[in-house]
């Protein structure tokens, strides 16, 4: 990576000054949690990035650990009276660590290239991937493959990335969704659908149905073809440099202009994209058009309830009852601060018992890539959800981003049927609308 | 003495490494910071016993520490400390339910205390505004108050009974479930509130109290700050205890607001906010009598909360309200000069003055029904000329406060940040009988040293 001037330094002061160290985000930290060390926690990590700012520490090889051990999850920003903008911290800090360099080595280097640079910078190289991984896993390759053993000889690290290879549709977005659908009566809102690229390949169904209600409830949806990834994994890897880029790009692609919201159904994707003003703040052929995106981006269910979305009616046959808990992904409730809504669609639906889930506020564990670069801790995070998702006795569980999605099933996945009956894991909006086609 | 403290702990319980020591360089008080030499995590009694030993040998100081929320700089380390932090000794031990009673490790969080006891149908009342956070050992050391203080007292007034290990390693117990006990010195009492610098806190016996049956929070707005004191008086002069009585000047509204969302008269001037509890039909009875005095004392609006979680709400509002100061400058420094409840009318106007003669932005929230003030400077800490005029602003308030009968500490402890202004309080006698104290029990003068005192 080319060496820029330290983030930390040139950040404005007062971002760094504004936390008081009074606490209060503590008890909400997973890592905090986890190992009970300051360090570990938002206020140790704002020590350490303040020290960094003042001269006082080098951006070491422990402070990089510690930025990689930070989930990035914004606990800390819904728990912090003082209003510290944690999430613009963790982004310096992260960008910090990987300016630094202590943690690089040419197979990680080729691994972040691969993925950050290429995957995630070229729509149609995720889109080929995900065909290959598609026919890897239809074709019977990969259970041949596991039958005979062949991962129990690879390294260690190989075997347990590719038991992270998720399933991948047969259609992606592109094949099911028109450029533009319009909805049967009146159009009352124009809006833009993006498609994310997990959730494009991983859960194409959540675009379909994000689609469908959009429809239902008298919006002209627009969903680009070719769409960039919003560069949410960038920022949150220390690759502010793609991200810029990245969004660029979208803003090229995209003039917030012609649409009254532009509708992301992906948390992680939403909250980042809400940053695009913030992002490129200091770019003026892109400011101004960056700060109106980020006013028109609206998570799916805020947009809903913000139009007044019909809820469906129940069925003649009357509706079965349906116990369902709801696991708040982070970027959504704490990065975006989306609560309610969620909530909200779910209770409309006809026969859906919403039962609250303890610590449904808590990371799962996901957190982009954590699952594969802190595989201990994400576990951990993981039991302690699905113990709390089984402690309601729902039989589905609802939840707004493909990466909780993902995490949680292969969970359930690994636990077998030994705690309980299997749980179907889905985005609210798709039973917003299966609802609506009963 | 890092390799015998290893020995002692293991690897995992000794931190060494400049990015471990740096976040527990500091608490909760502004401005004040200095890197501990190592920090170690014991599980035990007998560990804390261990590392008192160790450390003694190589006379290095050792400065206990909880979650480090403190607001006088108590658990900051000093040159070459070994930091005690007791937050693995997080277990609750007992609930007697028969006695009333709940023994606790001393990391135990001050609200796993509350919830144990509300699980029981009791009550532990002292609620300290990072209860959430805060250790019950931190809340003994610093004799930590909270918002119920008018009526249910402060965290002394639940202690029954302590373990503690002294400076040379021995481990006492003191006091015990007797309501009546007068058997030698109550020495529990010598441990409350000493701020880590006699003994460290292991274990404690606590009082725990029924649940009240019922509870009332009401909010009255007030266009002008003196209505609102007057209030406070006629409240307490017909003779109602209310539980909290709580007050936040127009700054503190915005602030709060800006943060909890909870639908606060942003633009009053101040704001009480009531709880009362006990009894239903005196609870019902307290509520309209009070309601009636906030009106004819000059309330433009009185708000009753609907359900117990907006009154739960309103009180998690309140507590973030130090916090929330934050968000207007860098630097926020925080007050607890306390006064007898009947000059709080004149302290508040004084501290309005002298903000205003100093330049200086001060916000000022407080337990009214106690008068426990707390006047928040809003500052940079780069700017030395505006935090020398805090310093002198903060010296005249204490002054004042003392001149009315009051003390320069209400509930945040002493520690670094206001021993310079404890012997005018106590007078040369009794400044001199607390190092008497200190010199009997920690005569190498290794724990939490230049705390309080320098001696």
């Amino acid at each position: 990576m080319t060496k820029t001037p330290s983030l930390l330094r040139s950040l404005d002061y007062s971002v760094l000054q504004q936390c008081m160290h009074c606490g209060l985000c503590l008890p909400t930290c997973p890592t905090y949690l986890e190992t009970r060390n300051e360090r570990n926690s938002p206020r140790g990590r704002i020590s350490l990035m303040r020290a960094i700012a003042d001269g006082e520490l080098a951006a070491t090889r422990g402070f990089a650990d510690e930025m990689s051990y930070c989930l990035g999850c914004l606990a800390c920003t819904t728990a912090c009276p003082a209003g510290v903008d944690y999430g613009t911290l963790f982004e310096a800090g992260r960008a910090e660590a990987e300016r630094s360099g202590v943690h690089s080595g040419p197979a990680r280097s080729l691994v972040r290239f691969l993925t950050l640079r290429f995957l995630l910078f070229r729509p149609w190289a995720l889109r080929l991937a995900g065909r290959l991984l598609w026919l890897y896993e239809a074709s019977g390759l990969r259970g041949l493959l596991r039958r005979c053993g062949f991962f129990a000889v690879l390294p260690k690290r190989m075997g347990e990335l590719e038991s992270q290879a998720f399933p991948v549709r047969r259609r992606f977005s592109d094949a099911i969704i028109a450029p533009i659908e319009r909805p049967r009566g009146e159009v009352r809102h124009r809006v833009a659908v993006l498609t994310g690229c997990i959730q494009d390949i991983a859960f194409s169904d959540v675009n379909r149905a994000t689609v469908d209600v959009l429809l239902a409830n008298g919006c002209e949806v627009e969903t680009p073809r070719a769409q960039s990834c919003c560069g949410s994994l960038h920022v949150h890897n220390g690759d502010l440099e793609t991200a810029r880029a990245l969004a660029r790009r979208q803003l090229d692609a995209l003039d917030p202009g012609s649409y009254d919201a532009i509708i992301s159904n992906s948390a992680g994707c939403g909250s980042h994209l809400k940053r695009y003003g913030h992002l490129l703040a200091d770019e003026p052929a892109y400011a101004a058009r960056a700060a109106a995106w980020s006013s028109k981006v609206r998570d799916i269910s805020e947009w809903l309830v913000e139009i007044g979305f019909r809820p469906p009616a129940p069925p003649r046959s009357g509706a079965p009852p349906l116990a369902v808990t709801y696991h708040e992904a982070c970027h959504l409730c704490h990065g975006q601060k989306i609560t309610s809504q969620p909530r909200e669609i779910l209770r409309s639906i006809p026969g859906v018992e919403l039962r609250e889930c303890p610590e449904a506020t808590m990371c799962c564990g996901s957190a982009g890539v954590y699952s594969i670069t802190q595989p201990e801790t994400a576990t951990w995070l993981r039991d302690r959800k699905l113990r709390h998702i089984r402690s309601t006795q729902a039989l589905v569980v609802a939840t707004a981003n493909p990466g909780c999605q993902l995490h949680i099933q292969r969970g359930l996945k690994l636990q077998g049927g030994q705690l309980g009956p299997p749980l179907r894991v889905v985005h609210p909006i798709v039973l917003l609308a299966e609802a609506y086609r009963e | 003495m890092i390799d015998e403290l290893i020995v002692l702990l293991g690897k995992a319980g000794v931190l060494v490494e400049r990015e471990d020591l740096i976040p527990y360089s500091f608490d909760a008080t502004a401005a004040l910071r200095h890197a501990p030499r190592v920090v170690v995590f014991p599980r035990t009694a007998a560990e804390v016993s261990a590392v008192l030993r160790v450390a003694r040998r190589h006379k290095a100081p050792v400065v206990a520490r909880g979650s480090g929320t403190g607001l006088s700089g108590g658990s900051v380390p000093v040159e070459g400390a070994v930091v005690l932090c007791l937050v693995k000794m997080d277990r609750i031990i007992e609930l007697d339910a028969r006695n009333f009673t709940l023994r606790a490790q001393a990391g135990v969080l001050t609200q796993a205390v509350y919830d144990a006891a509300d699980a029981a149908g009791l009550f532990y009342p002292p609620d300290p505004g990072s209860m959430r956070v805060s250790t019950i050992g931190g809340n003994v050391a610093e004799n930590s108050g909270g918002l119920r203080g008018l009526k249910y007292g402060v965290t002394r007034d639940y202690v029954m009974g302590l373990e503690v290990v002294l400076a040379d390693g021995e481990v006492c117990r003191l006091g015990g479930k007797c309501v009546k006990d007068v058997a030698g010195y109550s020495l529990k009492d010598l441990f409350v509130g000493s701020e880590g610098t006699l003994g460290i806190v292991t274990e404690v016996l606590l009082r725990l109290v029924p649940r009240p049956a019922a509870r009332q929070t009401l909010l009255a707005t007030y266009a002008r700050m003196d209505a609102a004191a007057e209030t406070v008086s006629a409240i307490i002069a017909e003779g109602i205890v209310p539980c909290t009585l709580e007050f936040l000047d127009s700054r503190t509204i915005r602030c709060v607001e800006d943060y909890a969302h909870v639908g606060l008269p942003v633009g009053a001037e101040a704001l009480l906010l009531i709880e009362v509890d006990g009894h239903p039909a005196a609870v019902a009875d307290d509520a309209a009598r009070i309601r009636a005095l906030c009106e004819r004392h000059g309330a433009t609006a009185v708000r009753l909360a609907a359900d117990s979680a907006e009154a739960a709400r309103l009180a998690t509002a309140r507590r973030s309200a130090f916090s929330a100061l934050a968000r207007m400058r860098p630097t926020t420094i925080l007050e607890d000069a306390t006064v007898p409840r009947s000059e709080l009318a004149r302290m508040i106007r004084f501290i309005q003055e002298t903000g205003a003669r100093h330049r200086l932005e001060i916000a000022t929230f407080g337990h009214f029904g106690d008068g426990n003030l707390h006047p928040t400077f809003l500052t940079d800490e780069r700017d030395a000329d505006e935090m020398r005029r805090i310093e002198a602003a903060m010296r005249e308030i204490f002054e004042h406060a003392l001149s009315l009968g009051g003390t320069i500490t209400g509930e945040h402890g002493v520690g670094l940040a206001k021993k310079g202004f404890l012997r005018q309080q106590f007078g040369d006698a009794s400044y001199g009988l607390l190092k008497a104290v200190k010199r009997a029990l920690d005569p190498e003068n290794l724990l939490n040293p230049g705390k309080i005192f320098d001696p």
